[in-house]
């Protein structure tokens, strides 16, 4: 186990590097004059123009220029220093205030999919064939064919400015309540994912040889299930939410953009709107950090449901 | 300079548009009582900055209008008149006397003196503290002086200070439309605790901007957030009718719209996009429209041999239907142009471009095989500004009405259709948006079309149209400008450098809770104006 995780980190090393050097290069190295791709579309004086090339290094020219640009870039990241937006706030300081929402936000979402997801998945592997079993295919079918683009446009109009069950947007700051909507918009997909996985893996386990042994055992039906078949049936689902729970740590931008949650996501959408390229590249180098950071978790966690998978 | 303003356009068509005032009273909902006490809530984005000399964005500027009383402000014709100011005057219009009306304070009880002018602009025109809108001050007298990576002065020779409440700006050349400038959110003063030392912002001044305005800060800003202002009582101007104004923070407007629609939000000052087409039904009265800054061109290449004669260019502008482009493309979001100046700004006249104007495919294709244009026509633009529709439908007219072939040509920024202009490259027609920067024609006229303008990306050079405009800066009174300036625009209707297709609109609307919602000449609620309603 112990390396396992060594070798997991070391990888965790290389692509670290290997992203940020691709989000760099796409964000900075692509175009014609770095320091007009700094400052946007707006005028560079003179002086904001010897300002920039001594900020960013850029008076070493060519592909080695580059690469000193982009090893100074991560130095400074390794020490914690993420730079400033092209406004001039620190990026660290944008991320702590974004994070918080975003977390909340995710929370919200993963309990929302955990709650209805799993159980709801339970029982329609149980009642395979029941009309609950086809009324919530049909259903997470719909969920998952609809994109959140349109989803919660939709739930922002209806329940909350037609039928005023939720406030339409959450602002700076939001209690529980004026996070749920958004939160269950978000959790939407993850629902019927996490519905479709459970509904398969316990309609499989239940047709399980081991199974059939309990029953035959002479053991009560609530046990079986309760027991023997659901923490086989849990292992994919658990992972995917693992999985999923590093998806919306990252913020989701369409979800906080329309109902104007100050989180990652909209820290991020502003970033690329307003061509502010050290915003960009400071909140993705911390992403893909998150990533790396959940997919270990995930493959640790596989190792702890199950015993039978072992690594090496 | 501006090519900015032109690009910021192009990116952002929708959340740019500057605009005049609705004349009259604004909200029809208006029936109910105000309430003087109640604080009033207004969609902004994010602000870049709250610095006077560093806020060039509409967002920036709505809340600094909350905070600073400006020099002047704009009446019904669109002509400066003092606020701040007792009296701005000039004999030559080359050296200004700008006297300041006694009895402002700033939000911390320091007086405002004619040193807190001249500070705050010296600040804004010195290069290495990037201010944004230093272009500002380039007609200022020793503005060369403070450009470059180390510049020779750090104060505008052009600035003296005469007494406490009088200073004098002398231009470097002279100007008779200085005043209408001085509306401009650039032309704030800032009160001695912004610096730490001289020339140097104090830190945190930006957090929590100390203005002389109606206004003053309520905790300091609140990054994506809000930022929030309540009532200065010693204020001695005229007194808002609100106690205080949230600015609410909002990244997209389709969000602070449902906020309008829910009464969440009071004022919100673009309706977005795809809620155009309901938002008379959704708000009825409450969805207002008034004529904004922006203009949008189709520029030609006139250095092109196919683009050189003025016929080639009259006949493809008789052959573009404005109006059928403007109803079924914008959903009448924005207005047929056919002059090369705003109805903002005074000296307008409409329709100064005649036949050229006039949707006549018959004449239009008589005049181009007269005149020998080409048969195939590019209209190039940029891909990220959401002008794919327009340009095809305009090149459609252009197919059927003059029988050539069009097609449409996308570049991914506006700054990379500028480059290939500026070079020279055979880009076809292309597309261009002004904005203004102050409310005057010269603004419309100089930058774009004399033979140095700093947008002149056209070729056009036309000696005569240089002397009009000149004489028209020196002239002894804004009146005879204007003469001077109209008459340069005739001159640019006979050559047609470019084509007028179109003026921006400000599309607004508001909550039931808020009456009298007018949006003035920079795309800013007048706070003065609105009112909450019991």
């Amino acid at each position: 186990m112990f390396r396992f995780i060594v070798r997991r980190l070391l990888q965790m090393v290389v692509a670290f590097f290997g992203t940020t050097l691709i989000v760099y290069a796409l964000m900075f190295a692509g175009q014609g004059d770095p320091i007009q791709a700094l400052a946007g579309e707006r005028p560079v004086t003179a002086a904001q123009r010897a300002y920039l090339t001594e900020k960013y290094h850029l008076d070493a020219t060519g592909i080695g220029g580059f690469f000193y640009r982009y090893f100074d870039y991560i130095s400074n990241l390794l020490r914690g220093n993420l730079g400033e937006s092209l406004t001039g706030r620190s990026i660290g300081d944008i991320l702590a205030d974004a994070w918080p929402v975003t977390i909340k936000l995710a929370l919200i979402a993963i309990a929302v999919a955990v709650i209805f997801g799993v159980t709801a998945g339970v029982l329609a592997g149980i009642r395979r064939a029941s009309i609950f079993d086809n009324a919530t295919l049909l259903l997470t079918l719909l969920v998952l064919g609809i994109p959140t683009i349109v989803l919660a446009p939709l739930a922002q109009y209806f329940l909350g400015v037609k039928w005023q069950l939720f406030p339409p947007t959450s602002g700076a700051n939001p209690d529980f309540y004026a996070l749920l909507l958004p939160g269950i918009v978000l959790g939407s997909l993850s629902l019927a994912t996490a519905l479709r996985l459970t509904r398969t893996s316990v309609a499989e386990n239940l047709r399980a040889d081991y199974v059939r042994t309990a029953r035959s055992k002479g053991l009560p039906r609530r046990r079986v299930i309760s027991v023997h078949v659901l923490r086989n049936s849990l292992i994919p689902v658990i992972t995917f939410l693992g999985v999923e729970v590093g998806n919306l740590m990252s913020g989701a931008i369409i979800t906080e953009g329309v109902f104007n949650i100050p989180g990652v996501g909209f820290n991020l959408f502003r970033g690329i709107r307003t061509e502010d390229g050290p915003l960009v590249v400071g909140i993705v180098s911390v992403l893909v950090v998150v990533y790396l950071v959940s997919n270990l978790v995930v493959d640790i966690l596989y190792a702890v449901l199950d015993p039978r998978i072992r690594y090496e | 300079m501006r090519v900015r303003r032109l690009a910021a356009w192009t990116a952002l068509p929708l959340a740019v548009t500057l605009g005049l005032v609705a004349c009259g009273s604004g909200g029809g909902s208006g029936s109910g009582e105000s309430d003087p006490n109640a604080a009033v809530r207004i969609e902004i984005a994010e602000p870049q900055h709250l610095v006077p000399t560093n806020t060039n964005e509409t967002s920036g500027s709505q809340v600094l209008s909350a905070l600073f009383s400006p020099l002047v402000d704009y009446d019904e014709a669109n002509k400066p008149h003092e606020v701040a100011a007792e009296s701005i005057t000039s004999e030559d219009n080359t050296t200004w006397t700008i006297k300041l009306k006694d009895g402002y304070t700033f939000h911390n009880g320091e007086k405002v003196t004619a040193e807190n002018y001249v500070d705050a602009w010296n600040y804004g025109a010195y290069a290495p503290n990037g201010q944004n809108s230093s272009y500002f001050f380039e007609k200022i007298a020793g503005y060369d002086d403070l450009q470059g990576e180390k510049p020779s002065a750090n104060t505008l020779s052009g600035l003296k200070k005469v007494d406490d409440l009088t200073f004098t700006v002398t231009l470097s050349e002279p100007y008779s439309e200085f005043k209408a400038m001085l509306g401009y959110t650039a032309f704030y003063p800032l009160p001695k605790a912004a610096f730490s030392a001289p020339g140097v912002l104090a830190e945190g001044y930006e957090q929590a901007p100390i203005g002389q305005g109606p206004f003053k800060m309520k905790g300091t800003w609140q990054h994506d957030a809000k930022v929030e202002v309540e009532k200065y009582d010693a204020f001695p101007g005229e007194q808002p009718k609100v106690a205080g104004v949230e600015f609410r923070i909002y990244q997209q407007l389709t969000a602070a719209y449902a906020d309008v629609l829910s009464d969440n939000l009071d004022v919100i000052k673009t309706i977005p996009t795809e809620n155009l087409s309901t938002a008379a039904t959704d708000l009825g009265d409450r969805f207002q429209q008034s004529p904004a800054s922006t203009l949008q061109v189709l520029a030609f290449p006139t250095f092109q041999k196919e683009f050189s004669n003025p016929d080639v260019r009259k006949a493809i502008s008789m052959a573009i239907d404005r109006e059928e482009i403007t109803r079924s493309i914008f959903k009448d979001s924005q207005q047929p142009a056919r002059s090369f100046v705003s109805p903002v700004v005074a000296g307008y006249r409409e329709n100064t471009i005649g036949a050229a104007g006039e949707f006549d495919p018959a004449k239009a294709k008589a005049l181009y095989q007269a005149a020998g244009g080409p048969s195939k026509i590019t209209l190039s633009y940029n891909g990220d500004g959401g002008h794919k529709d327009w340009i095809d439908a305009t090149c459609n007219q252009l197919k059927a009405n003059l029988g050539v072939d069009c097609v449409g040509n996308a570049e991914p920024k506006f700054a990379d259709l500028l480059t290939k202009v500026k070079a020279k490259q055979p880009v076809g027609l292309f597309r261009m948006g002004w904005v203004m920067d102050y409310p005057s024609m010269e603004n419309y006229l100089g930058p774009l079309y004399s033979s140095n303008g700093s947008s002149n990306y056209y070729g056009y050079s036309n000696p005569e149209f240089d002397k009009l405009l000149a004489e028209g800066a020196s002239a002894a009174s804004e009146d005879e400008a204007i003469k001077k300036y109209q008459a340069a625009e005739d001159l640019l209707a006979e050559d047609l450098p470019v084509i007028p297709l179109r003026y921006g609109q400000n599309n607004f609307g508001h909550s039931t809770k808020v009456k009298n919602v007018e949006v003035d000449l920079f795309d800013r609620v007048n706070l003065l104006k609105i009112e909450a309603v019991k």
